[in-house]
């Protein structure tokens, strides 16, 4: 018999039913909830007189998406997700002072382990299988069954193995691999599909820098990517696992369940080498537009936005703060830079980092989701173009009629010193 | 059980997301009926107006990876509230397609040879397609042409359009 990928191992170990064909349904070990897609969920199960969640410990909601409040529609989401949470006794909610972009503030506050199943109404909660998880987003009726019974259905997962060898060069990042391996497969390259990503060049990386290559996963239909739990991942959960393990090594020894068999079967397997990169931008309105910075250079723009649930992690404040040190902003730009969660907003405060940012001219927000999406907090108008860390360059995305260029958080500092967009391997020490 | 018949709306091209479907500054209302306006409101595709081309129109035939990007389910509540609730694609992304599913409404995949006939042959103003659940055939009719197209759903699928959707298949069997 073959061997199983990490998705295979997680289904099977999670398996309630198989209804029809390869539909299989699972059960999960977390849902997570934000205040955009989720009241109406809990509107349709209180008007169908289901209004119960199936383990209250296993829900974390939070409101991230436009925070504070913008308006009267914006008040009433977050005060439906509150009402709800208090009613259920959700214990982790996280309100205005505590709240930040959803797929940065709960791998930081530890509710994210190697083979968990976890689904949330947001297309970018792949960003969890970096922690070696099966992490799905998913339509409001499903989030709806999985707060209701704590299942959800997916097709039996088939996997792409991505391999990359080699070492990112200098000014190249996980956002560039990403942004790499969607030009490479495309918008459509991994639908229906599980992404492995593994290799030296992911071994080596950060769980920011992890978080970032799966956050993406999705912009080439995948339902989830997966870096699998090593080193790296015992260190950042530690202080959440201590109790449980009596060493890290003991820790390592049970997440290595959830590495794929070495005679897995995948639908594809690619292998990239890293070395060969260049820094990459996005052009057009779809993010497999992706060409090298170098034949972007000198476009013209107009806001310079850092953040998201892609890159708005302290390792991308730590990376462009290093660029903009000492230096000034370009006056044809305005620069919007949004800490990920209030975690992070601290640890650049202590830092250094917020300085820095402030005094090269910077705007710095409180965490949100707004602006990647066009709701708030940095908006773009007809004809305008952004240098962003986002996800998404879809028309529209970040204001209507504008044009959204996605690139690393380097790119985008060194864009804003320069008012176009540039290589920031020219702004080096 | 939604009835799965009307006029086609024929939208030529690929990759159609679901910010095009219904943009995300409407995703801060908390009823569906409330979308009925914006349906593809921002899509890119020459000569489409959603003022004028959306009326009376009540399935959507269209190419590759209808749907992708956000998971929002306010795509095919868009499509309900303006009585779509069938699309006909070469392929759907993961979640636009299962959510169609959980509403109890029909997202149908054709061969790629399939789609370019309906495209070339039955394209005009007064196309109309039927789908027969029990039979798996699509019936299409445009100027005095028809058609019977077969098609496959899994079993699942069908049982969730036949249930109203998800919510009351997993309360009752889980």
């Amino acid at each position: 018999m073959a061997g199983k990928t990490v998705a295979e191992k997680i289904f099977n170990a999670h398996h309630i039913d198989n209804p029809a064909g390869d539909m299989h349904v699972i059960s999960l070990d977390a849902v997570f909830c934000h205040e955009i897609t989720t009241p109406v969920a809990i509107n349709d199960l209180a008007a169908k007189g289901k209004d119960r969640v199936f383990d209250s410990g296993k829900i974390m909601a939070v409101i991230d998406h436009v925070t504070p409040a913008k308006d009267s529609k914006t008040a009433l989401q977050g005060k439906i997700l509150r009402d709800w949470a208090r009613r259920h006794n959700i214990k982790n909610f996280f309100d205005v002072g505590r709240n930040g972009v959803c797929h940065a503030l709960f791998p930081e506050k530890g509710f994210v382990r190697p083979g968990y199943t976890i689904i949330m109404g947001d297309s970018h909660t792949c960003t969890h299988g970096a922690f070696g998880a099966f992490a799905a987003g998913v339509g409001t009726t499903d989030l709806a069954v999985g707060i209701l019974k704590g299942v959800c259905a997916f097709r039996y997962p088939q996997s792409i193995k991505i391999v990359v060898n080699g070492d990112l060069p200098g000014g190249v990042f996980a956002k560039d691999l990403i942004l790499h391996i969607i030009g490479k497969i495309g918008v459509n390259g991994a639908t229906d599909r599980v992404i492995e990503f593994a290799g030296p060049a992911v071994e080596k990386m950060s769980m920011e820098s992890r978080m970032t290559l799966c956050n993406m996963a999705v912009e080439a239909g995948a339902t989830s990517g997966i870096c699998y739990p090593d080193e790296t991942t015992v260190a950042y959960l530690w202080p959440f696992i201590n109790g449980q393990y009596p060493s890290k090594a003991d820790a390592l020894a049970d997440y290595r369940l959830w590495l794929p068999d070495p005679d897995a079967e995948y639908d594809k397997i690619i292998e990239i080498n890293a070395s060969a990169l260049a820094p990459l931008v996005t052009f057009g309105y779809r993010p497999d537009n992706v060409k090298p910075v170098s034949e972007m250079e000198k476009t013209p723009v107009d806001q310079v936005y850092i953040g998201s649930c892609t890159n708005g992690r302290i390792e991308d404040l730590r990376t462009a703060a290093g660029i903009l040190k000492g230096k000034r902003i370009s006056d044809s730009v305005r620069g919007v830079v949004s800490p990920a969660t209030p975690g992070i907003f601290s640890q650049a405060l202590e830092e250094g980092i917020i300085k820095i940012f402030m005094d090269s001219g910077f705007c710095v927000t409180n965490p949100t989701c707004g602006a990647c999406l066009g709701m708030s907090c940095g908006v773009i108008a007809k004809g305008e173009v952004c240098a962003s860390t986002t996800n998404r360059n879809f028309n529209g995305r970040m204001g209507k009629g504008g044009m959204v260029h996605l690139m690393s958080p380097a790119t985008a500092a060194a864009t804003a010193l320069a008012g176009h967009i540039t290589n920031s391997n020219l702004y080096k020490g | 059980m939604n009835r799965f018949s009307g006029n086609v709306l024929f939208l030529n091209r690929s990759d159609i997301n679901t910010d095009e479907i219904i943009p995300a500054k409407y995703l801060t209302e908390i009823s569906k009926e409330a979308l009925k306006p914006y349906l593809l409101e921002d899509l890119v595709l020459e000569g489409f107006d959603p003022a004028k081309d959306l009326a009376n129109r009540r399935v959507i035939v269209t190419r590759a990876n209808f749907g992708c990007g956000s998971s929002r389910e306010h795509a095919p509540w868009a499509l309900e509230v303006n009585d779509i609730r069938m699309v006909i694609a070469e392929s759907f992304a993961r979640i636009f397609r299962q959510n169609m599913f959980n509403c109890g409404m029909l997202a149908i995949e054709l061969p790629a040879e399939e789609i370019d006939r309906l495209f070339n042959e039955f394209s005009g103003n007064n196309a109309t397609i039927e789908a027969n659940l029990e039979k798996k055939i699509l019936h299409v009719a445009s100027d005095g042409k028809t058609a019977e197209i077969g098609f496959s759903i899994s079993g699942f699928d069908e049982a969730l359009v036949k249930a109203g959707g998800w919510l009351e298949f997993a309360d009752t069997h889980y």
